[in-house]
């Protein structure tokens, strides 16, 4: 076990006073810093907030907002809202899979983009929306995907 | 309020800033400088105005005037021409659906002025992040009136009596609540707000927080008092809100800056404070169990409510669980009274708490509908005024087939029964439910069956597999609805359907089973025959399921407008399509794998969809 997962672990832990009912905030927080939950972090953040490795990964499985697996580079969301789906949410998610020859909720094999639905993300405005890493797109049509990924190419 | 002349009221709510209003307020702040105008013209950012398809949007106050769909290579020319030559920009105005002439004032607008704002009084008026505004808008007045001239007992009265009834779904009467709660013995109890706003397609909760996030810590803190013996408050908040989640903590921390939270209240011995939790990606933890289960730290699965939370709920102590917008129009019933507040709305609830329903309710109009946004309109007003009149009406000149209420748990009102009123109990009488407040309109392109099918993937995808009518009961559903799509329905499909919406109904031990059905149901109930042409004739008439339509070109669009383009034949991913350049286009029914891919990029209209 690194020392570095180690202290990122304890740190999070202190911040949420090492208090095992606040371990779904610890857990957003690793999420947060590594974009998925790495098993020694798991491991480490057992043994400082003393709640089993096993209650860990039920909660991990039980929400959507934990991923135990890497992601790509670019995380690309499509909104799954109804009205998204109402204004062709589907036909945009086909497009992103054409284009980049994965499947929804796979990632590229060089790591740079993966693919997922998200629940609804309350920015109806601008349905259909698709979120690539930080930045919101809407509304996202299909012939504009091609141009929409060129962005993110380099990066 | 301010001493500046001019206030340009930026909006930064999700929309807007996803469209670059930061960006535009740097460069605003930037162009008065060079024109030297920093003394009289001032930018404050907003929370969400509500007209989230229009963004980024501006106000210009003290008189109001309106621009949308800004960019940021428009700021110098509107600097120069409204702050520096006192011409306001027609360009960047507002103009109806069909119509020429621009409508420079924000209250002149129809999306605006169809609008009774109590929830939402204070949006694109503050700056959400300085507690000044919320303040100086007569913020934490009601608080004050409350802790130095009332008991908790008359507040609770005043709650009760004003027939509030909550918001985030089951239209409960809140000060029935509050008294349960009350009334229950013990000295540690909770208040908690809902704001896990999981509804697909609603975002009214988001946009209150975002904007106004002080109106809901005021009204908590109220709320905290009348029951009693609460000293500590939670709000869950969906993690699919980083800028909400922002938002309230900085509130927070302003309200403990100003002695409104924590230790001794407004110098009495009222005490009372509020933790922020975020919630984790589970539609079922909008239900109170599940929410509770899940601020401890527990996967979020329900418990059966034999016992209710307001007994036996955070940590087993008695909890009062209310919606954010429930919490918002707390400190406006304490500050006008009840009376005001039942004057709004329909039925009488002198009596009898669930005998109307009183005050506003926001909406969040979203689908094909012209004017999508956040709507706050009286109870009792018809869908036809919400759609039409608030909402400009359908877009693309399109037919109004449907709009679906409740989310998931709701259902589809056809055009039919456009002119009902919506309040709690009309929606609940014809199949639908008031739900939180997402509201979706649908026109004559989207398939009702389709439209059921995705509510059903949702519920099977979010149901937490507890209990078996739920969790197998959904899937075997959507199969059926599958099955349909694709062309392979059976006329007793539709029977089974029915059957098994029934039986799920019946024997769910949380209500997003209980209420799961509810899309199948209405959609069988007002659109039978659009599911009998699929099962059939193998037809789907609004052609959105595609296993059941072929795609063609038309050749003299093809040729006469388009000349033969090819951009289709370049763009099909199954290579379906053949031609010369300049000439006719052909698709290969053979090889065509129904993308749409043609059809959306045919510039010439020449893809015909049967
Ligand atoms: C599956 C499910 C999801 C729910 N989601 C929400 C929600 O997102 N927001 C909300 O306020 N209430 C939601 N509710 C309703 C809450 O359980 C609860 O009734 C409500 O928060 C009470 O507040 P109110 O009386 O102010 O409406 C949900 C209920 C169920 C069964
Ligand atoms: S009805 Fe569905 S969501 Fe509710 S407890 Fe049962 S399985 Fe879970
Ligand atoms: S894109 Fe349209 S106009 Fe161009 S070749 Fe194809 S069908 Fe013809
Ligand atoms: S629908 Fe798709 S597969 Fe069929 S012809 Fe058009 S582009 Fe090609």
């Amino acid at each position: 076990m690194s020392s570095e997962t180690q202290n990122k672990a304890k740190e999070i832990s202190e911040k949420w006073d090492n208090n095992p009912e606040n371990i779904i905030e610890m857990m957003h927080d690793i999420q947060d810093e590594y974009k998925y939950l790495p098993r020694e972090v798991i491991e480490s953040l057992s043994n400082e907030s003393n709640v089993p490795v096993s209650k860990i990964l039920n909660i991990a499985t039980f929400y959507n907002a934990f991923s135990l697996k890497p992601k790509g580079k670019h995380k690309i969301c499509v909104c799954m809202g109804t009205p998204c789906h109402t204004l062709g949410a589907a036909r945009v998610a086909e497009a992103l899979e054409r284009e980049l020859k994965i499947k929804m909720g796979e990632t590229t094999p060089d790591l740079k983009y993966s693919l997922e639905e998200t629940r609804c993300l309350s920015a109806c405005g601008l349905a259909p929306v698709v979120v690539i890493g930080e930045d919101l797109y809407g509304p996202a049509t299909v012939p504009n995907i091609p141009k929409l990924l060129k962005k993110y190419e380099k990066k | 309020m301010k001493p500046y002349t001019i206030q340009l009221m930026i909006c930064a709510g999700t929309g807007c800033v996803s469209n670059q209003s930061f960006e535009i307020k740097e460069v605003l702040e930037k162009e008065i400088k060079k024109h030297n105008l920093q003394n009289e013209a001032m930018v404050v950012t907003t929370g969400c105005n509500g007209f989230c398809g229009a963004g980024p949007i501006m106000v210009v106050q003290p008189d109001g005037i309106f621009y949308q769909y800004l960019k940021v290579t428009d700021i110098p020319y509107l600097v120069e021409e409204h702050l520096v030559k006192g011409r306001p920009v027609k360009k960047f105005m507002y103009v109806p659906p069909k119509e020429e002439i621009p409508i420079p004032r924000m209250n002149k607008i129809p999306f605006f002025s169809g609008q009774t704002l109590v929830a939402l009084r204070n949006r694109g008026m503050i700056d959400p992040e300085f507690i000044e505004d919320y303040i100086a808008r007569g913020g934490y007045r009601a608080l004050a009136k409350v802790l130095t001239t009332m008991s908790p007992d008359e507040v609770l009265k005043e709650i009760k009596k004003s027939g509030l009834r909550g918001r985030g779904g089951g239209g409960f009467p809140t000060g029935v609540k509050w008294e349960t709660c009350k009334k229950i013995p013990g000295d540690r109890k909770f208040v908690i707000c809902n704001a896990d706003e999981g509804d697909p397609g609603a975002f009214m909760d988001r946009s209150i927080i975002e904007g106004d996030p002080h109106s809901v810590i005021e009204g908590m803190i109220i709320g905290a008092y009348a029951i009693e013996n609460v000293r500590e408050g939670y709000i869950y908040v969906r993690m699919e809100y980083p800028l909400a989640i922002k938002r309230f903590n900085i509130a927070v921390q302003q309200a403990k800056d100003n002695g409104l939270l924590g230790d001794n209240i407004f110098d009495t011995n009222f005490c009372f404070d509020i933790k922020v939790r975020r919630g984790a990606g589970a539609f079922v933890c909008g239900e109170s169990t599940a929410l509770m289960a899940s601020i401890m730290g527990n996967p979020g699965e329900p418990r059966a409510k034999y016992i209710h939370t307001v007994e036996k709920g955070l940590y087993d102590c008695p909890t009062c669980l209310n919606n954010v917008e429930t919490w918002a129009n707390i400190p406006q019933i304490v500050l006008k009274g009840a009376d005001w507040f039942t004057g709004i709305g329909t039925g009488d609830v002198t009596h009898d708490p669930w005998g109307g329903s009183k005050g506003t309710k926001v909406f969040s109009l979203a689908g094909k509908v012209n004017n999508t946004g956040l709507v706050e309109v009286p109870m009792g007003i018809t869908l036809r005024e919400i759609v039409f009149n608030v909402g400009g009406g359908i877009r693309d000149g399109k037919r109004f087939k449907a709009v679906q209420t409740g989310g998931p748990s709701g259902g589809f009102i056809p055009e039919s029964l456009v002119d009902l009123p919506v309040d709690y109990d009309e929606l609940t009488k014809v199949g639908s439910m008031m739900g939180s407040g997402g509201m979706v309109v649908l026109d004559e392109n989207n398939c009702m069956v389709d439209m059921a099918k995705f509510f059903l993937r949702f519920t099977q995808d979010e149901s937490c597999g507890k209990c078996v009518p739920c969790r197998e009961g959904t899937k075997r559903m959507y199969d059926i609805l599958y099955r349909i799509t694709k062309g392979e329905g059976k006329e007793e499909d539709l029977d089974l359907l029915e059957e098994l919406s029934n039986m799920i109904v019946e024997s769910s031990l949380c209500a997003l089973g209980g209420s799961a059905p509810n899309p199948v149901l209405t959609s069988l109930k007002y659109f039978r025959e659009e599911y009998l042409t699929h099962v059939r004739d193998k037809k789907c008439p609004a052609k959105v399921c595609r296993e059941l339509l072929t795609f063609s070109i038309d050749p003299e669009k093809c040729l006469e407008n388009g000349h033969g383009c090819g951009v289709c034949e370049k763009n099909c991913p199954d290579g379906a399509i053949y031609g010369e350049k300049k000439n006719v286009h052909f698709i290969d029914s053979m090889k065509c794998g129904k993308c749409g891919v043609c059809f959306d990029v045919c510039k010439f209209g020449a893809i015909t969809v049967e």
